[in-house]
């Protein structure tokens, strides 16, 4: 069988939860190439952001990902206070990196769950999501929401947590590490899994490099980026914890870096919480307005690096917002991983940059790739929707509505 | 035995009727242990005959170009085939005097119409997803039939005969080393031939969406799905029958009481073993079979006839 056909993964697949669409090109079992298409779930939170105040912005941005709840508001705020050169007290700083790690614990879990489903471990799906339940309880306990926390604003974070409630978050966050290690153990012992994960998907570190792959996916390659380390934020310069790499680049690696890095996000939790106990005062300076200027923040998301940028007019609302998550830079890279594999590897390495298309969405244009024009604008699309209107008037005929578009 | 009562124990006892509502039954044995398993509630004890009779009143509907007669034949092929198998293996197990020579090569070849049933409708579908699921149906089918029929052999060996009736009542293989070596390649077999994890790449919902069976709905899948479930009855009952059929002795409760015990473990090992593992790949799998499940086969058979 050498004859090629496309195996569709998209725009609505069992594989993945979002609207993306990857073509398989597959001779037989094998792929040759494959077509990354997305665009489909387009929402236009940039020009949204303009038209809010700074406030709203973050619930705007909180928006982009239900997963990433977290990264984005905090990139987002931070970009403002950089823009506004905005004090943050210090106890907000231990507020956010905690929400932060939770955050990173809980998408976590949701992936190592989704990676057992794809390979047809059903268990470990429904064993992870049972244990990121107990993560969301504690960030119940916290923020009062189980996923959209609405903490974070320019200036600190909306809730305090109250003294008396950091040993019962402690005790809960010391219950999240013999499920995480189970899980660590059921991934690194279980011979069937390294069958289907070892050796499959790799990406190099020159490849990781090159494509400017983020987080998990690019540790996984032994290029240990972070920018909580490379560009401190929040409390990350003021707790004790490492950058988990792995050498090899495989699935079996990304599995292991995110595993890992579950135990240092309990570290950092565990440090911000006795820190937490110490410093006390105000958790937001409440700004009253963003100085003009323009600003930039980072955060490590659970998938790597979100970006943000953001200008202010000195007005109360930012006149260009910018966002930039990672998964942008991490689905290109399965273009090296998957040309080569099997169909049914192929699922597997897709899923093991952990993607977040909501997150990556831009509006998508075709263009015609030797000429460099576009092929279609706005205009031929209102054409073709008249053309098709006409059509259907024609074969009914009705009469059919009166169309006074210029065409 | 005139046709009237054949036609009537192949539709009703202990042919159609009976092997599906017992294979829904151990459908839902099978879910609840999974979902006891997972942490889940689970499903009622008649969730599995809601989903069916759901199915059975849903639209019908055929793939453009596709070959139509033959991809709404292909579920009855297996479900036949399936509801003939159980008929053949109750009857033995309820009067041993009522099989035939050469009962258990037809059983064999029974066995056989499920996969092949799936194989000719995923390729009468035309569609790219159902086409690599029914390529992949023949490799695994290739793969684990080699080990299948070399297990079978050994009680076969044992007990000098290819009519069931007499292996029920010869000494059980089970009891030999060969018999147990023999049971596990049969589990290992069975495994592929339910086609479920490790072996459900066919269907593999996150790879192919279904794969051979991406195509069907309403009632040729519900015969599917139905097929599925009696097969998960049956096959254990086979391999009741092949390797502890002698220890089926004694008053009729005794036997009853044994009988479901060992065919309980045996399900209870298939489902066990469906949630412990991942889906390995085909070539895997394909490597597994010929590989170190055919040598111990081998070894087995061999064993088998030196008479241990």
């Amino acid at each position: 069988m050498t004859k090629r056909t496309i195996v569709p993964i998209g725009p609505y697949h069992a594989l993945q939860e979002e609207p993306e669409f990857f073509k398989l090109h597959v001779e037989g079992e094998k792929v040759v190439h494959l077509d990354i298409e997305l665009g489909y779930n387009h929402r236009g939170i940039e020009k949204l952001s303009e038209s809010k105040t700074f406030e709203e912005t973050v619930f705007l941005v909180e928006r982009i990902c239900g997963i990433c709840s977290t990264s984005h508001p905090l990139a987002c705020v931070q970009a403002a206070e950089d823009a506004g050169d905005i004090p943050v007290p210090e106890r907000a700083l231990f507020i956010r990196s905690m929400v932060g790690e939770l955050e990173r614990i809980h998408s976590h879990l949701l992936w190592l769950g989704l990676a057992g489903h794809f390979l047809g471990f059903n268990t470990i799906w429904m064993w992870a999501w049972r244990f990121r339940e107990d993560v969301l309880n504690i960030l119940e306990l916290i923020t009062g929401n189980r996923n959209h926390y609405g903490m974070m604003k320019p200036g600190g974070v909306r809730r305090d947590i109250k003294h008396t409630d950091l040993p019962a978050i402690a005790s809960l966050s010391e219950g999240l590490k013999d499920p995480i290690k189970m899980f660590r153990d059921a991934v690194v012992q279980d011979p069937l899994i390294h069958a289907r994960t070892k050796g499959v998907g790799i990406l190099t570190r020159e490849m990781a490099i090159a494509y400017g792959a983020l987080g998990p996916t690019a540790r996984a390659s032994n290029y240990a980026i972070d920018v909580r380390r490379d560009h401190p934020h929040a409390a990350y310069d003021k707790v004790d914890w490492d950058v988990v790499t792995c050498e090899n680049g495989d699935v079996f690696d990304k599995a292991v870096v995110r595993i890992l890095e579950m135990f240092e996000s309990i570290r950092i939790i565990e440090q911000c919480i006795e820190q937490l106990k110490k410093i006390g005062g105000p958790v937001d300076s409440d700004p009253k307005f963003v100085a003009a200027g323009e600003g930039i923040g980072h955060y490590e998301a659970p998938r790597g690096e979100v970006f943000h940028y953001i200008r202010s007019d000195g007005s109360n609302r930012p006149i260009r917002h910018k966002v930039r998550a990672p998964s942008f830079m991490n689905v290109p890279t399965n273009r090296e991983t998957v040309i080569g594999a099997t169909v049914a590897d192929a699922t597997i390495i897709l899923a093991a940059v952990d993607p977040c298309y909501c997150c990556t969405e831009r509006m998508a244009v075709a263009v015609d790739s030797s000429s460099g024009e576009r092929m279609l604008d706005a205009r031929d699309l209102i054409r073709l929707s008249c053309e098709k209107t006409d059509r259907l008037v024609a074969d009914s005929g009705l009469q059919g509505p009166s169309l006074p578009i210029e065409r | 035995m005139n046709g009237n009562m054949v036609i009537v124990e192949f539709l009703l006892f202990p042919g159609l009727l009976f092997t599906a509502i017992a294979g829904l039954l151990t459908a839902w044995v099978d879910r609840k242990v999974t979902a006891m398993v997972q942490m889940r509630v689970g499903p009622p004890l008649l969730q599995p005959f809601h989903d069916i009779r759901k199915l059975f009143v849903k639209e019908t509907c055929v793939p453009e170009g596709g070959a139509i007669g033959l991809f709404l034949l292909a579920p009855l092929l297996g479900l036949a085939a399936v509801a003939l198998a159980s008929m053949i293996l109750w009857r033995a197990l309820l009067d041993v005097e009522a099989t035939f020579v050469g009962d258990l090569i037809v059983l064999i070849y029974l066995f056989v119409m499920p996969a092949l049933g799936v194989m000719l409708g995923s390729f009468a579908s035309r569609n790219p997803l159902a086409s690599i699921g029914g390529s992949r149906e023949v490799k695994l089918m290739i793969a684990y039939e080699l080990p299948m029929v070399l297990a079978i052999l050994v009680p076969v060996i044992q007990a000098g005969s290819i009519r069931l009736g007499d292996l029920l009542t010869a000494q059980p293989p089970i009891l030999s080393v060969s018999g147990v070596l023999a049971l596990l390649v049969s589990i290992a077999c069975m495994q592929a031939k339910l086609t479920i994890v490790p072996f459900d790449m066919p269907e593999a919902e996150t790879e192919l969406s279904g794969g051979a069976l991406i195509e069907y709905s309403g009632p040729p899948l519900a015969m599917f799905k139905l097929t599925r479930a009696m097969m998960l009855f049956t096959l254990p009952i086979l391999l009741l029958v092949l390797f502890f059929g002698g220890l089926l002795t004694g008053p009729v409760w005794q036997r009853w009481v044994i009988g479901f015990l060992v065919w309980f473990v045996l399900v209870a090992i298939t489902i066990v073993l469906r949630n412990t593992t991942p889906r390995v790949r085909i070539d895997q799998a394909v490597r597994f079979f010929w590989g170190p499940v055919s040598v111990v086969a081998l070894v087995a058979v061999v064993l088998a006839w030196a008479g241990w």
